[in-house]
């Protein structure tokens, strides 16, 4: 039994590894100047990169960033601060179920929203889904966070005549700002690998895409057309951005959890 | 629910100071503030019963009684921070300076009316950031350094942090942390200081200098402290109030309280007979 236990905390463990090293394998010889430079090739051509794609998930990320963080703060300040208990488990547990909402659905909500009135698939609407889907992660992390900063600190300041949004602004948010800073980054890089809801809102486009309201590529996207197509150039250059995509999300991860551990420790009460 | 109703007790006394003498000695201190006829209930129960009481200026007064008979309640009053609790209100009157404040504007109010609490609780921030605190928020024009200076000098600090201002204020000890709250709290210069159980998380030695520290306050603000601890009302206090479930039993000078009470339950208290 015991044995069994330690197996499977080891497949837990070597799952990623196992990822890791398979993307490093058959990615890893892609990846070069080109593929963060270059617009992808014509069919038949070998070469090229993924430049299109890169920047794309780059105009996406903030574009959803811009749309899921703020109302997931501004939330969860609601929550934490102002909101009875009642108010505060509807609104939790709606975005609980949000959360789980699959992330498909989410296209198809955003499709129906913005590239139905607009008649364009466009970055906007991409980045619209991929905020939705922010929306969640960032209220109810920022929440427990709020919500962790020991009431003594909030009587302080009310009692030294700061106003209630003079104590959230000056105490209770830079107390918990490590924490929501680590929620936010979490946040986005789990939008960063997302994949459907990018499918029928930012469509995929071959070449540069110049604003907001155009088609886009994005990498995830990309993972996916050039890995169910035919040609071996395009399943290697897959490998490879699917290598980048890995590394970049784990990089944010190690990131957001420095910055959680390297916190001043607020002692609980 | 109201005092003439409640059954537990059955000795009708006088709420205020019982002896000629106590009255003549209060009558002659100017009063910084008055409370009158103060009930106070959290939703529909009541918790303070027809308080009537003076606040002494320049003086330390303490509240005294057992777990749960509302002396900080009564304390979080004198500064309405009752009020940040839902469902908790106060009938009755209460007067700074004459004024009456209930009727004013509570985030300016509270600034002249200081609170150190029972756990040393300073900001996530650096010493000197916890004593500027609540000079920045209320855009003070003063030079902040030379207040924080001062904050820290009247609180017995200074010497020990001066080199280190800009530290966390969570590398002090807990002694050192509640005298960086009283600092924090005299940086805005208010006229009244309140202390709910200052010294009930600390050891003896920081204990005694918090002591010896409000005694020479009461120079610069009147005080107000609560406390469980009997020989530290006895030694820090000018005047003690004794309360008892929810009701002022006794208001004295404090040499008089400890040594003549005039209330049976007063004496049966201060000789440890319960409590």
């Amino acid at each position: 039994m015991l044995a069994m236990t330690g197996v499977c905390a080891f497949v837990a463990v070597s799952v990623l590894f196992l990822i890791l090293g398979y993307l490093v394998y058959h990615g890893g010889t892609s990846i070069n100047w080109n593929f963060f430079t270059k617009l992808p090739t014509p069919v038949g051509e070998t070469g090229g990169g993924m430049a299109n794609a890169i920047v794309g998930s780059g105009k996406l990320l903030l574009l959803a960033t811009l749309i899921g963080v703020p109302i997931g703060f501004f939330g969860a300040i609601y929550l934490a601060e102002f909101s009875g208990a009642t108010t505060a488990f509807v609104v939790r547990y709606a975005a609980d179920l949000l959360n789980g909402v699959p992330s498909i659905v989410i296209g198809i909500f955003a499709f129906i929203l913005v590239v139905h009135p607009f008649k364009h698939f466009s970055t906007l609407a991409g980045g619209f889904a991929l905020g939705l889907m922010m929306i969640p992660i960032t209220l109810r992390s920022t929440e427990e966070f709020l919500r962790g900063v020991p009431n003594a600190l909030r009587e302080a300041a009310m009692a030294l005549g700061a106003s209630k949004w003079k104590t959230i602004a000056s105490v209770i948010v830079p107390a918990a700002y490590r924490g929501i800073l680590t929620a936010i980054l979490l946040a986005f890089a789990r939008v960063a690998g997302e994949t459907a809801p990018l499918l029928f809102t930012a469509l995929g486009n071959r070449f540069w895409s110049p604003g907001w309201n155009q088609p886009t590529a994005a990498l995830p996207e990309m993972i996916y057309r050039y890995a169910i197509s035919p040609y071996d150039d395009w399943n290697r250059q897959a490998w490879a951005a699917g290598l980048v995509l890995l590394v970049l999300i784990l990089v944010i991860n190690i990131v957001a959890r420095a910055i959680l551990s390297r916190g001043i420790a607020v002692p609980r009460s | 629910m109201h005092a003439s109703v409640r059954p537990a007790l059955t000795v009708k006394i006088p709420p205020i100071a019982t002896s000629p003498a106590a009255r003549e000695t209060s009558a002659a201190l100017s009063m910084r503030m008055t409370i009158s006829k103060v009930n106070f209930f959290y939703g529909s129960k009541q918790t303070l019963f027809d308080i009537s009481m003076g606040i002494a200026t320049n003086k330390v007064t303490s509240l005294i009684g057992p777990s749960g008979c509302g002396k900080s309640t009564l304390l979080r009053t004198l500064n309405r921070m009752y009020e940040i609790v839902r469902g908790a209100r106060l009938e009755g009157e209460i007067l700074l300076d004459g004024q009456n404040i209930l009727t004013q504007d509570v985030t300016s109010y509270r600034r002249r009316v200081g609170m150190v609490f029972q756990r040393p609780n300073p900001f996530p921030k650096s010493i000197f950031d916890n004593v500027a605190y609540g000079l920045r928020i209320n855009g003070s024009k003063a030079p902040i350094s030379e207040a924080v200076e001062k904050s820290l000098r009247h609180a017995a600090l200074w010497d020990e942090v001066k080199d280190h201002l800009h530290k966390s204020a969570y590398e002090l000890s807990g002694g050192q942390q509640q005298r960086l709250c009283i600092a924090r709290a005299l940086a805005v210069e208010p006229e009244v200081l309140l202390l709910d159980e200052p010294c009930s998380a600390l050891d003896p030695i920081s204990t005694a200098k918090i002591e010896e520290l409000l005694v020479q306050l009461k120079d610069l603000c009147t005080i107000v402290t609560v406390t469980h601890n009997m020989q530290q009302a006895a030694r820090i206090s000018d005047f003690t109030a004794f309360l008892l479930t929810g009701q002022l039993i006794e208001f004295s000078p404090t040499p008089q309280l400890f040594t003549t009470p005039g209330d049976p339950r007063t004496e049966a208290y201060i000789t440890g007979r319960f409590g």
